[in-house]
């Protein structure tokens, strides 16, 4: 059989195959990380237990209601959003000093409580202001003690001295309780 | 003067041969990077802003829960709804999706895996207290509200 001479494959327009399908994923790529506030639920009660009796004295809990109408009620008293982050770290702060504030960040709670008709954007505010009090109470903390931010502390011992000091304690009322007012 | 003639006539071409595998680097790059949107919305997904955000790791333990007004109103109205996967859902049919996308996870990472609970920020507050009442009864406790970094002034 006569050899056949083989020519060869022209690589010449690789470049522009591999150039179409850049584009084809430059263009399909969403680098989308998603973003958002991390929260843990509390679990489920078990069917048969009781309630647990909270012995928490009233000075120590900050009551933030919500209602239909995205008003804030803090501590019975009406409150703008923007007020929110400054009561609230007024509220943990206090070590004992306003007696309607709490007596030490230890046994400070936050309690939330939202109506059917707020909307997910204010519950958002609001959670969000809670969790900006006490990242702003954690870092004041931080920055006296090792001069480094909250988020920037790379010791474990340090963090968890931090938290320690500032516990993040924040409760959601249970739903069919905040239908009953 | 002369000197300089010369050496500009010396002048070797660009050499192009190692283009393809340049730009088959980024190719691949762009492959790895690349998530391709899986489900298409059916509801309207304008989230809120929130300074306090934190980036949710490992976006293969992290399963997403859509929730707020169809798009497509004059069929489906204008009540919130809940998106699972690629269809509406009801309420109730959180818990087989917990167990579901549960199956599927890796034995070992199951406890791990985060719950994106990706609202409208029109959305009244009933539908979504109603799907963590939900996720609790499922034991699905490590959830995320979803939300955009907002630059504070």
């Amino acid at each position: 059989m006569a050899k056949r001479n083989v020519p060869e494959i022209n690589s010449g327009s690789m470049a522009d195959i591999a150039f179409l399908l850049l584009i084809f994923f430059l263009v399909a790529t969403t680098i989308d990380q998603d973003k958002g506030i991390l929260r843990k639920l509390p679990p489920m009660p078990e069917e048969d237990q009781e309630p647990i009796e909270v012995k928490a004295n009233m000075r120590n809990v900050l009551f933030v209601w919500v209602n239909q109408n995205d008003d804030l009620l803090v501590k019975g008293e009406p409150a703008k959003i923007e007020d929110l982050r400054s009561i609230v770290k007024n509220f943990i702060d206090n070590n004992g000093r306003n007696p309607n504030y709490s007596d030490s960040p230890q046994d400070a709670i936050v309690s939330l409580k939202n109506d059917i008709g707020t909307s997910y954007n204010m519950y958002i505010q609001v959670q969000n202001e809670v969790a900006a009090a006490y990242r702003e109470l954690r870092d004041n903390l931080a920055t006296k003690l090792y001069g480094k931010k909250f988020d920037e502390l790379e010791d474990k011992k340090q963090v968890n001295k931090v938290k320690d000091a500032y516990p993040m304690r924040v409760s959601e009322a249970e739903p069919n309780i905040s239908n009953v007012n | 003067m002369a000197k300089f003639k010369k050496r500009e006539k010396e002048m070797p071409g660009i050499q192009t041969s190692s283009l393809p595998d340049i730009v088959f680097m980024l190719i691949f790059f762009f492959m790895v990077a690349t998530v391709i949107r899986q489900n298409t919305l059916l509801v309207k997904n304008m989230r809120p802003q929130a300074t306090e955000v934190t980036k949710v790791e490992q976006k293969s333990l992290t399963e997403y829960l859509y929730m707020g007004a169809p798009v497509q109103r004059d069929v489906y109205g204008d009540a919130p709804k809940l998106q699972l996967d690629d269809a509406f859902a009801r309420v109730d049919e959180v818990r087989a999706f917990v167990e579901r996308k549960r199956a599927d996870t890796d034995p070992k990472l199951r406890t791990k895996i985060t719950w994106s609970l990706k609202v409208d920020v029109d959305t009244r507050m009933g539908i979504v207290t109603e799907v963590k009442q939900e996720l609790r009864k499922a034991d699905a406790l490590k959830i995320n509200y979803s939300a955009n970094q907002k630059i504070e002034q």
